[in-house]
């Protein structure tokens, strides 16, 4: 009988590996150079294997895609804290992979406790990777006002300006600085075994499991014991003496990164990154702030108005675009790099070559229901619409989106920039949605500081004139 | 495609709604005799109008069906209105503070998030809030108005049950225990998990043991037992005074008015947001509703310091419960049977002049099979034939006649026997 595991990638890859190969399991395609989302077991051919990124276990393993997954009990909670009859088990501490998670406060905003929180009465604006949990820690401490902006990631670096709280994960090792004061901690995660509920009462995968448990306790955690380094008392050296006047940036982590150096650096605009405080780099700009955060979560800082400008994907701010079509975030400026096309992939098995190719199926129910996956929810979500794919179901995912096809969802919407990736994975593009490219985006909305608005009228006309010119 | 349902929501067809309206009037009958005024709140508000401490139990707060607006950006989140209490009282704060005394009813939907469908997500209600009076005999009024209401549908052997969360409060207070840990027994208790918090205190104060269950496992159904037990708990709880005066006041008057009721403690379930009397209606294990005092609401929202009460009727059950209810099937159908094509207008004339009259004249479109209606009135067009045929259905006698006015006749005749048309 098949079993089907779920393994995670990313920080939870390697020690996941080790304690598969001490279970006794062969492995190859498990590790950090493999493109392969499908790992081989070479002595148990019934286990198939699958690597998501570690956000989507749970999930995964809850629709009953997957008998068993590896994760973090962080996203876990995060799923439970929401959907509690969600037909998650969880079956073993793996104990491994360590990492708290911490509500934490910038000095700034004056809350040095939990008790400051209940008094008050103003909104109480809480950053995180995780929704759900952050919202029921804000209904039992009866929060009268709050407001949670869900994150692609980098919480820790919103306080003081962009929100008042973060709720962060923290591993072991962690330096928390930036001026934060962790308030409390809500969560002491650790890499968890987790099962399908019908798969736990109605399967067995005793062979997997014993060798699974056998393993993890030889691997007790000693030397990951909580080492936490906290520099809370350590001031960002990048905040702006007069905060009303300065003009607040976001530039984009991740590969971006690098091109979006390179643009400003032609436009003759210098970024300095320290080591310490690599999130909160210092320009050559009077007056100019800039914070480094993930592109995804670029527009709706700016619709918040705790951005001026960001530099980002014209992919991410249609996606926020498409959910609030009122928002005030608006494109400024097309930057001309980082050129991708979204387009919708389905398996090269699949005999369809348009959307349009989906309906009949899905008319006569020999396809009960389409699942479609991706990072571009919103942009999934119009898609289907659009082009008249009923019913339909999306997937949202966190990455490593190509593994979902074919077993786990029948279309992604995905970007490219070449074709190549998605030709690897034996996938093939069957419509291209749209082009995106880097983006100056801003709000809508005016700036009443006059000084503020002079910063961001320039900054702006350097980044023209650099796009001219090229 | 297999069409479906949502998740715990259901239909209310044609049986069903003329169920509904029943219940509707004879709630909104009873409510506009004793002076209340309709109102009606939206269904979607903002989830911070239910959040603060003071309204409700984070357990309630966990299944409120809450989500981002076309303005989510800014991260205010809006809910499916998941009670109607706090709503009335931010409508009455916005727009009838200055009136001081507003008596007020409505008839809404409540919503609350379940997972499995197995619960009903979606549930109607008919309640009444008193926004402006402190006076015990307000809470009497809002009970009384409740039973009317419960009498009007025929729906008897009620049982009333009342407690007091200003008791219970109080009571928390007096044994010393944190305000966080109050707080948290208090929502338990409302969530109506009293046994487990009874013995959770008796276990921490064995002292008090015989004084809480002089308080929670008794029962009573006069003012005397308060009077009973004001003996005992003051010479513990000296400060627990003013709360049980004020429930031994409407116990009092409610047996001055003939009203039967068992003071239960452990029946205290109910919202945060009480704050005196809790009483419920029950047949049996089924419980129709309830309500209470709430006097710290309004204040808490910022509407100064006013106080108030209300119940509310679960529409669901008073539905299942009635037996009678007014048949809405129009008791004449007009069956055109003239296929000469010639009378396509008559059916519609003879219709208008028979609802001209008060009747409910129904077209016959294509019914098939046998129908309702107490008469059937088919119009003929075959030369040697009348016109009209009149078909008494509970009789089974035909009539045959010549003119509309014959028809109107025969009808009227019967209408004026008690046997009408509509």
């Amino acid at each position: 009988m098949q079993v089907k595991l779920a393994l995670p990638k990313g920080r939870l890859l390697r020690p996941t590996g080790t304690i598969l190969q001490e279970s006794g399991l062969e492995l190859s395609g498990y590790d950090e150079q493999s493109r392969s989302y499908r790992p081989q077991c070479t002595n148990f051919p019934d286990l198939f294997l699958k690597i998501f990124n570690e956000r989507d276990i749970p999930i995964q393993v809850a629709v009953g895609n997957y008998d068993l997954g590896i994760c973090g009990q962080d996203w876990v909670e995060e799923l439970l804290s929401k959907y509690g009859s969600s037909a998650v088990v969880k079956v073993k501490d793996l104990g491994y992979g360590k990492r708290d998670l911490c509500v934490a406060a910038g000095r700034a905003a004056r809350i040095t406790s939990i008790d400051d929180l209940k008094t008050r009465t103003e909104t109480i604006r809480i950053a995180t990777e995780y929704p759900n949990m952050a919202e029921l820690f804000a209904l039992n401490l009866r929060l009268r006002r709050f407001s949670i902006f869900p994150l692609w990631g980098g919480a820790e670096i919103y306080p003081p300006e962009s929100a008042d709280l973060a709720l962060i994960s923290l591993t072991p090792d962690t330096l928390l600085n930036y001026g934060l004061l962790p308030l409390t901690s809500i969560l002491c995660s650790s890499t968890f075994l987790i099962a399908h509920r019908r798969s736990w009462e109605s399967k067995d995968m005793g062979f997997l499991l014993d060798r699974l448990c056998t393993a993890a306790k030889m691997e007790e955690p000693g030397s990951e014991g909580s080492k936490r380094v906290v520099d809370s008392t350590k001031k960002p050296s990048s905040l702006p003496t007069q905060q009303d006047s300065a003009l607040w940036l976001a530039l984009p982590d991740g590969h971006q990164q690098e091109p979006t150096l390179e643009f400003l650096e032609k436009a003759g605009i210098k970024v300095s990154y320290c080591a310490q405080e690599p999130r909160r780099p210092s320009i050559n700009l009077e007056g100019v702030c800039i914070k480094v955060i993930r592109p995804q979560d670029m527009p709706l800082q700016v619709a918040n108005g705790n951005f001026d400008l960001a530099i980002t994907g014209e992919d991410w701010l249609y996606d926020h675009l498409y959910r609030f079509p009122s928002s005030p975030a608006k494109k400024i400026l097309s930057l001309g790099y980082g050129k991708v096309r979204i387009v919708s992939v389905v398996s090269k098995k699949l005999p369809f070559n348009s959307p349009e190719d989906f309906r009949v199926p899905l008319r006569k129910q020999s396809l009960s229901t389409l699942r479609i996956a991706s990072e571009y929810i919103n942009i999934a979500d119009r898609y289907a619409r659009d082009n008249h794919l009923s019913p339909y179901r999306l997937l949202p995912t966190w990455g490593a989106s190509e593994a979902f096809l074919p077993e786990d969802a029948d279309m992604l919407i995905e970007n490219t920039q070449t074709g190549r990736t998605i030709a690897q994975h034996n996938l093939k593009i069957i419509d291209t949605l749209f082009e995106s490219s880097a983006c100056l985006i801003g709000s809508a909305r005016t700036v009443s500081n006059e000084s503020r608005q002079k910063r961001i009228d320039k900054f702006i006309e350097i980044l023209r004139q650099t796009v001219e010119k090229n | 495609m297999e069409t479906q349902r949502c998740k715990g929501s259901k239909d209310l067809l044609h049986e069903d709604m003329a169920r509904f309206r029943h219940v509707e009037k004879a709630f909104r009958s009873c409510c506009l005799q004793w002076g209340y005024k309709e109102i009606r709140t939206p269904t979607l508000e903002y989830l911070h109008l239910f959040t603060s401490t003071g309204t409700l139990t984070p357990n309630m707060l966990s299944r409120v069906y809450s989500f981002l607006d076309w303005d989510g950006w800014s991260g205010e989140r809006v809910v499916l209105r998941p009670d109607s209490t706090i709503p009335a009282a931010r409508l009455y704060i916005e727009n009838l503070l200055q009136d001081n005394l507003a008596k007020l009813f409505y008839v809404e939907d409540i919503f609350s998030f379940e997972e499995t469908g197995k619960e009903s997500r979606e549930r109607w209600q008919c309640g009444a809030e008193m926004m402006g009076s402190a006076n015990p005999s307000a809470d009497v009024e809002l009970i009384l108005l409740a039973l009317e209401t419960l009498a009007q549908l025929g729906i008897s052997e009620v049982k009333l049950y009342l407690s007091h969360a200003g008791l219970i409060r109080a009571l928390l207070h007096e044994v010393g225990l944190a305000p966080s840990e109050q707080s948290r027994l208090f929502d338990r208790i409302m969530d109506g998990d009293t046994t487990a918090v009874l013995q959770r205190l008796m276990a921490e104060k064995p002292e008090l043991r015989d004084t809480l269950s002089l308080l929670f496992e008794l029962k009573g159904d006069s003012p005397g037992f308060l009077q009973n037990l004001r003996a005992s708990l003051l010479e513990v709880f000296p400060k627990l005074e003013a709360n049980i005066d004020d429930f031994i006041v409407i116990t009092q008057l409610l047996k001055d008015l003939g009203r039967n009721y068992q003071i239960d403690m452990a029946s205290g379930k109910g919202f945060e947001y009480y704050t005196g009397v809790l009483f419920q209606f029950r047949i049996g294990e089924k419980r129709l509703g309830g309500g209470g005092r709430y006097n710290d609401l309004i204040p808490l929202m910022g509407g100064g310091d006013i106080p108030a009460s209300g119940f509310a009727l679960d529409v669901d059950q008073l539905m299942s419960l009635t037996r009678s209810w007014e048949d809405t099937t129009p008791s004449i159908l007009i069956r055109n049977d003239d296929n000469t094509g010639k009378n396509e207008s008559l059916p519609f004339e003879i219709a208008g002049l028979l609802r001209r009259v008060g009747g409910a004249a129904d077209l016959d479109q294509g019914y098939t099979g046998e129908t309702k209606h107490r008469w059937i009135l088919s119009i003929r067009g075959s030369k040697g034939k009348s016109a009209f045929l009149l078909t008494d259905q509970l009789s089974g006698k035909a009539t045959e006649l010549d003119s509309t006015s014959e028809v109107l006749g025969i009808l009227q005749v019967a209408n004026a026997s008690k046997t009408s048309p509509s």
